[in-house]
């Protein structure tokens, strides 16, 4: 092995040797060995994600060959007849994503601009600690308080309220009819609030910070209030970024399997109410998993989690972008 | 008029201001909420035989959860031994060797791998370990896991080698050390804190996982000897008992997720205070 004094001799490139010897030379050198073995690994990471994508389209094989579109849009689900259609499935993600994030991105961007506009930095600091920390809770756990106190909460309390008011309002009463068992897809939004919330704070609050300090006070000189220069100028700056956090959020609810599980319901229906037990790709993909019997039930499934890794893949891909951009400050382009 | 315009902006002004502090204290509620149920509910139900018997069947009282305790911590030492090595050494790759465009295309897929749904994962492990030899094991959930750690420990690392001061590294370099030995002897050793508590802060967030070991390492109510059977894990057993019709189970599921809950913030409790001093101490 090359000590000190050795590589100082060794430190000018040497030019005028043989390719083979000057590689020799280079390899004992130890950089070259490094580069190739750090290099290997970081390069694994994309085997393994490539490999990753195989698995799930070459699995899911029997079953695009077998109702190919179509699989999209039917609503039978039906393992005794081999008949699967993953619509119910779809469109449960997409509304209890859609539920969770209406209820978590005013609350997650007003929390966010308390924390960085209004807060002292200690006590900013502190509270965006715990709320790390609430990111850090598995989620099964937020599925055991779903199952002992989101749902009893929502059979007895929340859910008749919510008949009650919003029930008898045009068009959007058609979302809060009976039956209220208590599971369904509002639970279930509910509780991906909950757990989405905390990567819209931290994400939003960074973006937040990033904007520069005389977009504020230029705003305040002219008279703003504090309220009118966050929400017309600070937010406009960071909109792209907050955008990003809630992509991201959005792919977190998308994907999330045990909490969903634990309170949807699991019924593979399409209901208008959102209080009517629904099912999801994720949850039908924990459930059944490990029952699929036939090659054919199997391949569905797999193909459903494709189709999950899809929606998540680009919308993480997406956020980034946004997330990237007003970071290197494009936000204030728009 | 100008007057009344005045207090309307000023009132709305405090009005949206204050809505902002109820949002932020209503979000961290409900952290101090979930301890404060689970210690209530977890601390009732938790006892010594939790840690050290077996599950009862179905109508017997009592019984533990021993082996899922044990089953849990061999998973996590799978995942450790097979996720952390990839992590640390692509994340030296990506702070000290990487070129711009290669980098960038291995720091994207990072990203998008951290961002896969864990049931998806889940679904790789079974394609890749179970669907060969036929059945659920440890090591398959071991596979799933140690794919999870993989992206959190890439970036943590990377992130704490590129704070490394240049001048430590300077210095090494102008005593003729190689650029391999530099890294070695002078910023791994740096940097080993930081990247120690990222790798345990990996090792806490899978620790919770459960979607990926549903059919993987699968579930078991007796020992697990070995690593190629199925095994109980302290996640899948919250999940199952809390879903079945018994008031006995949902006692045990509410103790094994008092116990989850405590191991997992703990763990992220003392990491990110050692960060936040170790970052703090570097800018005083």
């Amino acid at each position: 092995m090359s000590t000190t004094a050795t590589t100082i001799e060794h430190a000018p490139p040497n030019r005028d040797r043989g390719g083979a010897r000057a590689l020799i030379q280079r390899l004992r050198h130890g950089d070259e060995v490094a580069h190739l073995v750090t290099l290997t690994f970081a390069a694994g990471i994309l085997l393994l994600t490539s490999m990753l994508v195989y698995e799930l389209w070459v699995n899911s094989h029997l079953s695009r060959a077998k109702f190919g579109w179509l699989f999209f849009w039917t609503r039978t689900w039906d393992p005794i007849f081999d008949n699967f259609g993953a619509s119910p499935f779809i469109y449960g993600t997409l509304i209890t994503s859609i539920v969770s994030l209406v209820i978590a991105v005013p609350l997650g961007i007003a929390a966010a601009i308390f924390l960085a506009e209004l807060a002292p930095r200690k006590i900013s600091d502190s509270i965006s600690f715990l709320i790390d920390l609430l990111a850090a809770v598995p989620s099964v756990i937020y599925g055991l308080l779903g199952i002992f106190i989101v749902v009893p909460l929502m059979r007895t309390t929340i859910g008749p309220l919510l008949i009650n008011t919003l029930g008898h309002l045009p068009y959007i009463g058609k979302l809060f009819k009976p039956p209220n068992y208590g599971v369904g897809f509002f639970t279930a939004g509910i509780v991906l609030a909950i757990m989405v919330v905390p990567f819209i704070i931290s994400v939003s609050r960074e973006v937040l910070l990033t904007v520069p300090r005389d977009q504020r006070e230029a705003a305040l000189a002219l008279g703003a209030t504090r309220w009118e220069s966050t929400w017309q100028v600070v937010i406009p700056w960071a909109r792209t970024g907050i955008l990003g956090s809630i992509f991201l959020a959005l792919a977190r609810a998308l994907g999330e399997t045990m909490a969903v599980t634990m309170v949807i319901g699991n019924d593979p229906k399409i209901t208008a109410s959102l209080l009517a037990p629904g099912y999801t790709i994720a949850a039908v993909i924990a459930n059944e998993f490990t029952e699929a019997t036939g090659d054919l039930y199997l391949s569905a499934l797999i193909e459903l989690g494709l189709v999950l890794f899809l929606m998540t893949f680009i919308l993480n891909g997406l956020a980034r972008i946004l997330i990237v951009a007003t970071e290197r400050g494009g936000g204030h382009s728009s | 008029m100008i007057r009344l315009r005045l207090l309307w902006r000023k009132s709305l002004n405090a009005i949206m201001l204050s809505l902002t502090g109820v949002a932020a204290f209503a979000v961290v509620s409900v952290l101090f909420l979930i301890l404060g149920y689970l210690l209530l509910h977890g601390g009732k139900s938790l006892s010594w035989d939790f840690f050290t018997k077996l599950p009862k069947p179905v109508g017997e009282s009592g019984g533990g959860m021993a082996n899922a305790i044990i089953g849990s911590l061999k998973l996590l030492l799978l995942a450790a031994v097979m996720g952390l090595p990839v992590g640390l050494l692509a994340g030296v790759y990506l702070a000290e060797f990487g070129g711009k465009t290669f980098s960038f295309v291995i720091r994207y897929t990072t990203d998008l791998l951290n961002g896969v749904p864990s049931i998806v994962i889940g679904i790789f492990a079974y394609s890749l370990v179970v669907l060969p030899v036929k059945h659920f094991s440890t090591l398959a959930g071991g596979v799933a896991l140690g794919m999870m750690v993989i992206p959190i420990t890439v970036r943590s690392t990377e992130e704490f080698l590129r704070a490394v001061p240049g001048s430590l590294r300077e210095g090494a370099m102008a005593l003729g050390a190689s650029k391999w030995k530099t890294i070695a002897t002078v910023i791994l050793p740096a940097a080993s804190g930081g990247i120690l508590t990222g790798m345990l802060l990996a090792l806490a967030r899978v620790a919770g996982e459960t979607a990926p070991l549903l059919f993987t390492a699968f579930s078991n109510r007796f020992w697990s000897p070995g690593w190629g059977q199925p095994s109980a894990s302290l996640p899948v057993m919250i999940y199952t008992y809390a879903i079945a019709p018994y008031d006995d189970w949902h006692r045990q599921a509410w103790a094994a997720g008092l116990v989850l809950l405590m191991l997992v913030l703990l763990a992220n409790l003392g990491c990110r205070l050692a960060l936040n001093r170790r970052g703090s101490a570097r800018s005083a």
